[in-house]
C-alpha cells in the first residue's frame, strides 16, 4: 500500500523586543539565572501584567505579510496548567480571538494555509540537577513575547516543510520582528503529524512532536514518525495521540509522560488584560510601512539588474546582505560585479568570522570604492582582493591603503613592454619552448613578468604583449605613450 | 449538572489539591450548587449579546518597550521556601 504523509506545524517565534510582553525585563538572551526578572514574570501575587505596544505591532506585522486577516478585537486567555516552568500555574495566551487568522504562504507552486497566529508569553527553563534530586527554575525566559504560527495539515513531505520554515524565518527576518534562530531557541517547531492510504480524504490519528532543534532535526523526525506510524498500522495496531519528544542522539522520537492530562487547560478570559481595539488607521499605517519582502526583492533585482536567479537567491538570504547590496549599487558599483564580490569575498569573509551580516564592519562605500579601482584598471582583481581583506574588519580608507603599500596597477604600458623585454632575453630556453608548442612555457614567462612587476600590471595586458612579441613583434613604440 | 465524584477527583488532581474523602462529599454538593446558579443564568435568552470578558470598559492598556531594570535577584529569592542562590527549586519536573 502507499502511505500518504499529512504534516501540520505550529511554529512559536521569539519577538524581537526590547523588553518582555507583559513586564519591562529584558528579553536578552542568556544572563545568569534569574536576573532578568520582577515580581510580574515570576508570578508573584498582586502584580498586573500590562502589555507591551511593540508585540502588538509586531503580530499584526507578521500577520500582514502572511495574508492573514487582523482581529479588529482581541483578546487574551488563560490556559491552565501546573507545570513550575510557568510559575503563574497559566500562561497568558490568545485562544478565542487571535489576533490573525486564515493567511496563507506560497511556496514553490503550493499554497499553505495559516489557521491562526496568535500572542503568549514564553515559559521559563527547568533545569534538573542530579546531586540535590531538585529542578532549578530560571525565569529570565519566562514572558518572552512569543507568536504562535499554527498552519492547517497541509504539509505532504520534509521538503515542503522546510520549504514553508525557510519562507517563514525569511519573512519575519525581513520585517525584524524576530531574530529567527533556531540554535537560541527563538524559532522552534511542533510538527503535528499523521498518516493515511495515499488518496484517503480522512485523516489519521496523529502524533506531536517537541524539541526539535534544526532543520535537518526536523526532516529526520518526520521521516522516522512517519515510518513508526506505519509501521504500527500495517501490524494491526493503532497510533496513540500523545505528544513525543524528538532525541536527536538516538535519532528516534519517543512518548512524554508528563503530560498526561494537560489536554485539559480549562481555558478563560484574563481579566487582568483589557482587550485591544485595532483601528483601521493603525492597520493601514503599519500595512504602508511594511518593509520589501525577500520574494518582492529578488524579482526586482532580476527585472532591474538582469542578475542570474542564483544571485538574487543567494544576496536576498538575509536582510542585511541584501541592503549592503543595494546600498553598494547605488554608489555606482555594476551590480553583477557588486553580487560576485558579495557572494564570494563578503560571504567567505564573514563566514571565516561567524559573523552576521548586520555586524559587518565593511560598509558598501569602502565597497564600491573597491570595485571602482578595479574598473578604473588601477588595481588588479588579485591585488583587489589582498586590499579587501586588508580593510574587511576595520572598514579602513581604500584608497589611503593602496598608496601606502604601492599596490596600484602599473598603467605604464612603455615599463610593461621594457620587463617583457627582458624576461624574453633572459629566457631562451622558454622562449624556444613555446615556440616548440609547449604551452606551459607560456605560463612561466607571464609569471615571471608578473614577479618582476610585484603583481601589479594587469595580468591581461601582460598577456597581450607577450603574445605579440612572440609571435614576432616588435617592442611597441611610443615610451610612456598609453598602450595600444 | 450532575457533579460527580469522579469530576470532583479529576478537578482536584489538574488543580494538585489532594481531598480527604470525608471533604469530598462536601464538595461535590456545594460544586453542585454553584454551577447550579449558573443553569439560572442560562436561562436568560442571551442571544445578540455580545459575551462580556471584562466589567471596566477599558480597551488598549498599553506600555512602550522600554527596559526597565529587573527585581535583585536576592530580594526575588527571599520568599521561595527553598534555599538557592540562583533559583527558584522545585521537586523534579524533567525528564
Amino acid at each position: 500500500m502507499t502511505w500518504e504523509t499529512v504534516i501540520g506545524l505550529e511554529t512559536h517565534v521569539e519577538l524581537a523586543t526590547k523588553t518582555k510582553i507583559f513586564c519591562s525585563c529584558t528579553t536578552a538572551f542568556g544572563g545568569d539565572p534569574n536576573t532578568h526578572c520582577c515580581p510580574v514574570c515570576t508570578g508573584m501575587p498582586g502584580t498586573l501584567p500590562v502589555l507591551n505596544k511593540r508585540v502588538l505591532e509586531f503580530a499584526v506585522k507578521a500577520g500582514l505579510a502572511l495574508n492573514c486577516s487582523i482581529t479588529r478585537y482581541t483578546k487574551f486567555d488563560r490556559k491552565n496548567y501546573f507545570y513550575p516552568d510557568l510559575p503563574k500555574a497559566y500562561q497568558i495566551s490568545q485562544l478565542y480571538l487571535p489576533i490573525c487568522r486564515d493567511g496563507r504562504v506560497d511556496i514553490g507552486g503550493k499554497t499553505v494555509r495559516i489557521h491562526e497566529l496568535h500572542m503568549e508569553e514564553d515559559a521559563g527553563k527547568l533545569v534538573h540537577d542530579p546531586w540535590i534530586d531538585q529542578t532549578r527554575a530560571d525565569y529570565n525566559r519566562c514572558g518572552v513575547p512569543l507568536i504562535e504560527i499554527v498552519t492547517e495539515p497541509d504539509f505532504r513531505t520534509a521538503e515542503e516543510v522546510i520549504a514553508y520554515l525557510e519562507k517563514l524565518k525569511e519573512t519575519l527576518q525581513y520585517l525584524g520582528v524576530s531574530d529567527c534562530k533556531m540554535q537560541e531557541g527563538s524559532l522552534r517547531c511542533d510538527v503535528n503529524l499523521s498518516v493515511r492510504p495515499a488518496g484517503s480524504g480522512e485523516l489519521g490519528t496523529r502524533t506531536e512532536m517537541k524539541n526539535l532543534s534544526s532543520f535537518k532535526a526536523i526532516a529526520r523526525a518526520i521521516a522516522y514518525e512517519a515510518n513508526r506510524q506505519i509501521e504500527l498500522i500495517t501490524e494491526g495496531k493503532r497510533v496513540v495521540q500523545e505528544t513525543r519528544r524528538w532525541d536527536e542522539n538516538k535519532d528516534a522520537t519517543y512518548a512524554m509522560r508528563s503530560k498526561e492530562n494537560a489536554q485539559d487547560y480549562r481555558y478563560f478570559p484574563e481579566p487582568d488584560i483589557p482587550p485591544v481595539r485595532l483601528s483601521e488607521e493603525y492597520l493601514d499605517a503599519l500595512r504602508a510601512a511594511l518593509p520589501e519582502l525577500a520574494g518582492a526583492k529578488r524579482a526586482r533585482y532580476q527585472a532591474d539588474y538582469s542578475l542570474p536567479e542564483y544571485d538574487c537567491q543567494m544576496i536576498t538570504s538575509d536582510p542585511a546582505l541584501a541592503a549592503f547590496f543595494e546600498d553598494t549599487v547605488a554608489l555606482g558599483a555594476p551590480p553583477k560585479q557588486a553580487a560576485n564580490w558579495i557572494m564570494g569575498q563578503v560571504l567567505a569573509a564573514l563566514s571565516a568570522r561567524a559573523m552576521e551580516p548586520k555586524a559587518m564592519p565593511l560598509t558598501p562605500p569602502t565597497l564600491a570604492r573597491l570595485i571602482a579601482l578595479v574598473g578604473e584598471g588601477r588595481l588588479n582583481r588579485n591585488t583587489a582582493v589582498k586590499v579587501f581583506e586588508a580593510v574587511f574588519d576595520s572598514d579602513g580608507d581604500v584608497d589611503a591603503y593602496v598608496r601606502e603599500h604601492g599596490l596600484e596597477q602599473i598603467s605604464d604600458a612603455s615599463l610593461v613592454e621594457d620587463v617583457v623585454t627582458r624576461v624574453l632575453a633572459s629566457n631562451p630556453k622558454s622562449v624556444a619552448d613555446f615556440r616548440a608548442g609547449k604551452d606551459k612555457a607560456f605560463g612561466f614567462l607571464v609569471g615571471q613578468v608578473m614577479r618582476e612587476l610585484k603583481g601589479k600590471a594587469d595580468p591581461r595586458a601582460v598577456n597581450e604583449r607577450l603574445r605579440a612579441r612572440l609571435a614576432g613583434e616588435g617592442p611597441a613604440p611610443s615610451r610612456g605613450g598609453p598602450r595600444e | 449538572m450532575k457533579i460527580t465524584t469522579e469530576l470532583v477527583d479529576y478537578i482536584s488532581e489538574l488543580s494538585r489539591l489532594s481531598l480527604p474523602e470525608e471533604e469530598k462529599a462536601a464538595m461535590t454538593a456545594q460544586l453542585e450548587r454553584i454551577v447550579g446558579y449558573m443553569d439560572v443564568l442560562n436561562r436568560l435568552d442571551t442571544a445578540g449579546v455580545e459575551p462580556m470578558s471584562h466589567v471596566f470598559p477599558l480597551v488598549n492598556v498599553l506600555r512602550e518597550d522600554e527596559v526597565i531594570p529587573s527585581q535583585d535577584r536576592a530580594e526575588l529569592l527571599a520568599g521561595a521556601p527553598a534555599p538557592d542562590p540562583e533559583a527558584f527549586l522545585v521537586p523534579r519536573a524533567v525528564e
